[in-house]
């Protein structure tokens, strides 16, 4: 890709030409293909991302989004956008940048690490409902990936809303593995099944990190990679539906989803072993409430005595 | 406002030229002819290092005014819609840009414009991106180093159809193939809105031993003006112009 072309270290200053407003960078949070993000401090000293390319046009697409879709009726869906400028480096290049709430949190990977599976399908559920309020106001979030997602406080958050699109218009940014037509199930066009068929492939990436190729019959081997996973067994049926384009719309998959959790919930019942095993936890903390109010009566007395 | 077509030509080789005219001067003459040359440059997915002639790709999309990209054969699909989208944003800036200058005066480009101003104005490229109309005429080397990656490109180019047809703006295509003994290129589908009965266009290929690309992109160049397109003699001499706000 176009190199960059900008210096920012830590400790670096960028100040914008049009408002004079300037930002330490503190260090790199990751690049794309149309920037660098950077964790960075204002003025007041309070952290926010920065993030700089050299292709203008686009970072100002992605200012109009941001400034869209912070918030869609009340709901929060992306960062919320701070500031725009553009920055003259020390060698008089001009490099536009713009500013958004720095979002603190974990991948999705290493939140689910060491979790129950249900979990898997909990987050699914928090990323339809975010899907169903932009919808809603008539867009597609285009390009859906794990990458874009930051857990925070247990709940998922979308980060980056660069490919954000209107529904009937093409999708210009995707992620092959994330991507329908990629896997022949479907146009590029901007619809609501279009994020929903990402949701499906974000679970799969939960069995499978490392993600995997299409092959030569693409259906197929999605298919195949799915009922080999354990992990996603209880979604099998609803990932099969969505593959089919049977969910027009989030809160229909939301609805099986739902279902599918609830189910979890309260069927297994819980074994004798475990019944024991816990009844034995509350005799011990019950033994270690005597002992500890018979010391503390000892205490009390032995000072009473003093 | 009532977008206007682009015209663009795309080459995958996988090598230098060795044959006949200059690729570069004839894609400097398809520029000012209104066709953008973009380059795709395709490397054995087992290849390590770069081979060498490659630099000519850039040179020849840099004067064609189109992009190019030098890509592993696993990367090819989503690179030639990159690329394509890419070029057609770049060239609509070019015209927005020329029109920014004579309203606002010189050095007034997208870039230098005010903030709030410059929000508006990438809403109105974006836009024609979408709407506009777009004739990609796919040129493709098959020259013998690049007969295993044939059914690779296949894929690429119908890809390329899945992607621009989600616009709203319509598309052509057609595929050439070079060299060819008799006329330097071969059609190989003509001009069509969907590319997806290219199924087996490349079994019937008899690679040739050297690579004309200067030659072939020439024909190509006149096979886009010689088109017998029922709406693009109206055209005139600058096939932007039309894209004008």
């Amino acid at each position: 890709m176009k190199k960059q072309g900008f210096n920012l270290y830590p400790g670096s200053y960028v100040r914008g030409k049009w408002s004079g407003h300037g930002y330490i960078i503190e260090k790199e949070l990751g690049s794309g293909a149309c920037g660098t993000v950077f964790l960075s401090r204002n003025a007041k000293g309070e952290k926010c991302a920065l993030k700089i390319g050299s292709d203008s046009s686009r970072l100002m697409l992605e200012v109009n989004m941001l400034k869209k879709f912070g918030k869609v009726q009340g709901v929060k869906l992306g960062p919320s956008f701070v500031d725009v400028d553009d920055w003259v480096d020390p060698s008089r290049q001009t490099f536009p940048f713009y500013v958004m709430e720095y979002i603190e949190g974990a991948a999705l990977r290493s939140f689910l690490k060491g979790k129950s599976r249900e979990w898997v399908g909990i987050c699914a559920l928090q990323l339809l409902s975010d899907l169903e309020h932009l919808h809603r106001a008539g867009y597609a979030f285009g390009d859906l990936k794990t990458d874009n997602l930051l857990m925070v406080d247990s709940r998922v958050r979308l980060i980056d809303v660069g490919g954000v699109t209107q529904f009937g218009r093409a999708i210009k940014e995707y992620t092959e593995f994330y991507d329908r037509g990629y896997w022949g199930l479907g146009s590029r066009k901007a619809d609501p099944s279009y994020d929903l068929f990402a949701v499906s492939m974000i679970m799969l990436e939960m069995a499978y990190p490392g993600r995997f190729e299409k092959g030569v019959k693409p259906s197929r081997t999605l298919m195949n990679k799915l009922t080999a996973s354990t992990l996603l067994k209880p979604y099998q049926k609803m990932i099969i539906q969505c593959w089919e384009g049977k969910y027009l719309h989030a809160s229909e998959m939301k609805h099986s989803l739902s279902l599918v959790l609830m189910k979890r919930t309260m069927s297994p019942p819980p074994s004798r072993r475990k019944k024991k095993q816990q009844q034995g936890s509350e005799k011990v903390e019950l033994v270690t409430f005597s002992i500890l109010s018979v010391l503390f009566l000892g205490v009390s007395i032995f000072s009473f005595w003093i | 406002m009532k977008p206007g077509r682009l015209k663009q030509i795309l080459l995958l080789t996988d090598g230098c030229s060795n044959h006949g005219e200059d690729p570069i001067a004839v894609a400097a003459l398809a520029r000012n002819q209104g066709v953008t040359v973009n380059v795709i440059g395709v490397l054995d997915d087992r290849q390590h290092s770069k081979p060498q002639g490659l630099d000519e790709i850039e040179s020849i999309a840099e004067a064609g005014g189109g992009i190019s990209q030098i890509v592993y054969q696993k990367s090819l699909s989503q690179t030639v819609q990159m690329v394509t989208r890419q070029a057609m944003t770049q060239t609509i800036q070019g015209v927005v840009n020329k029109e920014l200058q004579e309203i606002l005066g010189k050095d007034q480009t997208i870039e230098e414009l005010p903030l709030d101003k410059r929000a508006e104005v990438v809403e109105v490229v974006d836009d024609l991106g979408e709407t506009c109309d777009l004739e990609v005429l796919v040129l493709v080397d098959t020259s013998a180093s690049m007969n295993h990656k044939l059914p690779t490109v296949k894929d690429a180019l119908y890809d390329l159809s899945l992607s621009l047809n989600a616009r709203t703006g319509s598309n052509q295509f057609c595929v050439y193939v070079f060299p060819d003994t008799k006329k330097t290129i071969k059609k190989m589908i003509d001009w069509t809105p969907e590319l997806e009965k290219i199924h087996g266009i490349f079994s019937k290929i008899s690679s040739g031993g050297y690579t004309p690309t200067g030659p072939a992109l020439k024909e190509a160049l006149y096979a886009f003006t010689e088109k017998p397109f029922f709406h693009s003699m109206q055209d005139g001499v600058d096939p932007y112009e039309e894209t004008g706000l």
